[in-house]
């Protein structure tokens, strides 16, 4: 056997090491070795959403990610996208204010889904969120609640007054 | 379909009769989630996320049979690999005491028992298809994974009974949880039927439903000795966890203080994760044999068999009627599958036996017992299958007597409840068929069938009766008032995104006439005062009595620390005539003469005082019926080439008591709306007829609604309390949602297309099958 080498991962700015195996997914490596459990596992192959992460900006689904060949690349979590200093993230903010929640753990992958939706220009109606939206399932099915909070920041993003990213 | 308004927003509260709470302000209002920084941060720590030193991870091998037994186990090469460090079988699991018949003063036992009658990993019988039947435990949750694959097992194979019409081993129930009768009538019902002038008899079917919720069951069970004692902390997805604790106890022969359960934030159960307590069991077994914490999450592939389901049913309906659409007599047939192991019974009749004016009522449950897993509730159990039958049955008959079915709701309604002969506790139904019929715009519903249409679209209006029990049940709790101004409630609840954290602090807060930031609320504890599981939406009407009584009693307690104090201006002062307010204690009409909760207490040297409350039911249940009512109406569009049927709008209301959060109680109400949308439109599970294991068995092939199913949904509560259910009046309203809106989506297809469909879910094939047959 090749002698085992050491994986290396970088979330939220930090790189973390891992144990070498080449079946370790991202969504496994985040909640099992480097205690970022925020990002939640609901399936493990590829169909509701609740894992979802940010690779170098772009959503993608972490229980389908390997860790093996992310060497260098970025990954964010939830836990990486409110201001250091604790403010949060608007789209965090606006889940709160529009209760688009209930149990809470579909919700880290759903609002970085949302913030990436946003982002890619896929917020512009709301079935066009609705659409974009329905990679990431809710069995409480606070989905009108999250199509909310989706148009507000949207609107926030809209408005020349605000730099949100 | 469109969002022109977003109707939610226009949500709104009724007036109801004159306040006699004007202490309350916490209760009430419309607050944000005070667990929302921690869902939306990741913080909120679920069961499979604990952090635990020198933890092992299982994974789970399930039977490729549905009914024989294990032959061998060859387990040789699985434990030869990389970090494996036992795989865990009938053969050397240690042995559990036989399943308790009760767990936490529950029937879990027996034909109407809400268990499954099998201790894990004793024995190598098979009774149901993908049952698990070995833990591999290994380092790291791949290696597990992995290692699961090179486990050889051989059985002993019999043929299994899948059919629920050739079961040979069938029953009629007597009781369902030991409590509600599941039989009921006699010739007189016969007799009324075969003389009614209006007689309707239709048959009704509604396939399996797997609850689904996206956080999968998972424990950690940590196993220390101590005190020359076995101790076991576990960490478990459950919604009972002093039942969970009894199961564990009795199963382990460990004294209750030797268990202790954690269960913080649960990621939806909607019916799973209580009362089937071989998961949790098969952790605890596994960890002891590998000497360390054991953490296991079972995969979504394996929830079809051991989280239970809701059983697939069929109803018979028949209705003996007047021309003018009075009913006169009405029986409801259920025959429903249970396991081998399990006497789960989800009786149809439940609604139907309550809900009209019908003089002569007669109901059979039967239940025909399977090579299938364990059946148990699941939101809105009987209330949303039977109900669905028994609205489309009305909904015929309105058709058939070309009445509007409002109209033949309201003709057959029922001013006291036809099971028990008692009065309501706090009905206002009709207000709901008002406020609906405006709100939702019904009078531009075309009576005829099949005669609007936009585009390819066929357009359909309907609506059906909604309701669920406003039970309550036995709780406890406490609240500690601290020195520093503060407090802490406390009760072993739960957090399943019922809003648990958010409305008992509320509740708490106005108990101690403290703001909501300077109170906090717990749950989820074995060591926290005892409540039930969080089940038949009882949890508000539950536990919310016993935290504002115990926070009534921890201002008693204060207030006699007070007035024994000769330094306090309260001195000498008695309870009656000392007022708490704002954290402080004064005389009534006199807030001058009074002092801070922290110098009362610092004062009198100690750091906290804690009222204790320990509340059940009273006689008022032997006096009134507890429902909670609702009107649900739908427009569906109905494509007539495909037959694919898209919900434009849902518009509820709903009757339930007193909101103690409009925002967390909306929230609940519009999921079980759109979960409801799920059984009557996508959901289904398949098990092969012939071998018996799960064929739907992900959630590509298990459609839960997505974001784009949505629909319009408008909620309207008319937040009257019930003057019969203590001072809070709330109801809970978990599964009340969920329920009425299969039927009203069905009606609004026969409305929009002339199709009636009697077999739940309304998938395309379905309607193709009704436009080429007619």
């Amino acid at each position: 056997m090749d002698e085992p080498q050491t994986l290396i991962l970088k979330v939220n700015g930090q790189e973390y090491k891992l144990r070498p195996d080449s079946r370790t997914t991202v969504l496994d490596a985040l909640r099992e070795q480097i205690g970022l459990t925020g990002t939640k596992k609901g399936c493990d192959h590829g169909q509701c959403g609740a894992c979802t992460v940010h690779l170098e900006g772009e959503r993608v689904l972490s229980c389908l990610l390997l860790v093996e060949g992310l060497a260098g690349r970025e990954i964010t979590t939830i836990e990486g996208i409110a201001d250091p200093a604790g403010e949060l993230h608007p789209m965090q903010q606006a889940f709160i204010d529009h209760d688009a929640f209930q149990c809470g753990y579909c919700t880290p992958g759903q609002i970085m889904s949302a913030i990436a939706c946003v982002k890619e220009g896929h917020a512009g109606s709301r079935m066009e969120i609705q659409e974009f939206m329905s990679g990431n399932l809710c069995r409480c099915a606070a989905y009108p609640n999250i199509i909310e909070a989706i148009e507000a920041v949207r609107a926030a993003v809209l408005d020349p007054a605000n730099s949100i990213q | 379909m469109s969002f022109t308004e977003s109707a939610l927003k226009l949500f709104h509260l009724g007036e109801g009769p004159p306040d006699r709470s004007k202490r309350f302000a916490a209760i009430g209002r419309d607050l944000p989630r005070v667990d929302g920084r921690a869902k939306v941060t990741g913080t909120a720590t679920y069961a499979a996320e604990w952090p635990v030193e020198n933890l092992v991870h299982g994974a789970v091998i399930d039977s490729e049979i549905a009914r024989g037994t294990v032959r061998s186990i060859d387990d040789s090469v699985a434990l030869a690999a990389p970090g494996v460090l036992a795989v865990v079988t009938h053969e050397n699991a240690p042995r559990l005491a036989s399943y308790p018949k009760k767990g936490a003063g529950f029937p879990l036992t027996g034909e109407g028992g809400l268990g499954e009658v099998r201790q894990p990993l004793q024995d190598p019988t098979i009774y149901y298809g993908a049952q698990s039947i070995a833990v591999i435990v290994a380092e790291t949750s791949e290696q597990a994974r992995f290692a699961a694959n090179l486990v050889k097992v051989e059985y002993d194979v019999q043929p299994p009974e899948l059919d629920m019409d050739a079961a040979s081993w069938t029953t009629r129930p007597t009781e369902f949880s030991g409590g509600e009768a599941l039989q009921r009538g006699d010739e007189s019902v016969e007799k009324a039927l075969e003389g009614a002038p209006v007689r309707l008899e239709r048959e009704y079917e509604n396939p399996i439903y797997h609850h689904n919720p996206i956080e999968i069951l998972a424990s950690i069970a940590c196993w220390e000795q101590r005190g020359g004692k076995d101790r076991l902390l576990l960490y478990d997805t459950t919604r009972s966890v002093d039942m969970l604790r009894d199961v564990v106890c009795h199963s382990f022969g460990l004294p209750l203080d030797c268990v202790h359960i954690v269960s913080k934030f649960i990621g939806g159960a909607f019916g799973s994760k209580a009362w089937t307590y071989h998961n949790p069991l098969l952790v605890a077994l596994a960890a002891k044999v590998a000497g360390r914490p054991l953490r296991l999450e079972w995969r979504r592939q394996q929830v079809w068999s051991i989280g239970g389901h809701r059983p697939a049913q069929r109803h018979r309906l028949r209705i003996g009627a007047e021309p003018d659409g009075h009913m006169r007599a009405l029986h409801h047939w259920t025959r429903q599958h249970s396991s081998m192991i399990s006497g789960y019974t989800e009786y149809g009749s439940r609604m139907t036996k309550m809900m009209y004016a019908v003089p002569e009522l007669g109901f059979t449950n039967e239940l025909a017992h399977l090579n299938l897993p364990s059946p148990s509730v699941m939101r809105g159990p009987g209330f949303l299958t039977g109900g669905w039958a028994l609205e489309t049955a009305l909904d015929e008959l309105a058709s058939e007597l070309s009445i509007d079915p409002i109209e033949l709701r309201l003709r057959n309604y029922a001013e006291i409840d036809p099971d028990t002969g008692l009065p309501f506790s706090n009905k206002h139904l009709r207000d709901c068929y008002d406020r609906g019929k405006e709100r939702f715009g019904w009078d531009a519903r075309h009576a005829k069938p099949s005669t609007q249409r936009i585009g390819r679209d066929l357009v359909g209006y309907g609506m059906a009766s909604a309701m669920h029990p406003a039970a309550q049940q036995e709780a406890s709790a406490t609240v500690t008032l601290h020195a520093d101004g503060t407090a802490t409630a406390r009760s072993a609840t739960h957090e399943l995104g019922n809003g648990s954290y958010t409305v008992f602090r509320q509740i708490a807060a106005d108990g101690v006439a403290l703001p909501i930031e300077r109170v906090t609320f717990d749950l989820g504890d074995t060591t926290f005062p005892k409540a039930p599981p969080t089940h038949g939406s009882i949890t508000t009407a539950t536990v919310g009595p016993a935290v504002l009584d115990a926070a009534t009693d921890a201002i008693a307690k204060l207030k006699d620390l007070a007035s024994k104090d000769r330094a306090s201006p309260l001195h000498g002062a008695k309870a009656e005539r000392i007022e708490a307010r704002a954290g402080r204690l004064h005389l009534f009409g006199d807030p001058a003469t009074g002092e801070d909760y922290g110098t009362i207490l610092r004062r009198a040297g100690v750091q906290e005082v804690t009222g204790k409350a320990d509340v059940k039911p009273g006689l008022e249940r032997m006096r009134y019926a507890f429902y909670s009512f609702g009107a649900v109406f739908a427009e569906v569009r109905v494509d007539s080439d495909t037959g694919v049927v898209r919900v434009a709008r849902l518009c509820g209301v709903y009757d339930c008591g007193r909101l103690i959060n409009p925002r967390t109680a909306r929230s609940q109400l519009m999921g079980g709306m759109i979960f409801g949308l799920g059984a009557a439109l996508t959901e289904e599970t398949i098990f092969d007829p012939v071998n018996g294991l799960p064929v739907t068995r992900n959630l590509a092939d298990y459609h839960v609604p997505a974001c784009a199913d949505t629909p319009d949904i408008t909620i309207e509560v008319l937040n009257i309390p019930d003057p019969h259910i203590g001072e809070l009046g709330a109801h809970g309203v978990g599964e009340m949602g969920t329920n009425g809106v299969p039927p009203a989506i069905g009606n609004a297809i026969f409305n929009a297309t002339g199709h009636r469909l009697r077999s739940l879910p309304y998938t395309p094939d379905k309607l193709i099958k009704a436009y080429r047959h007619g």
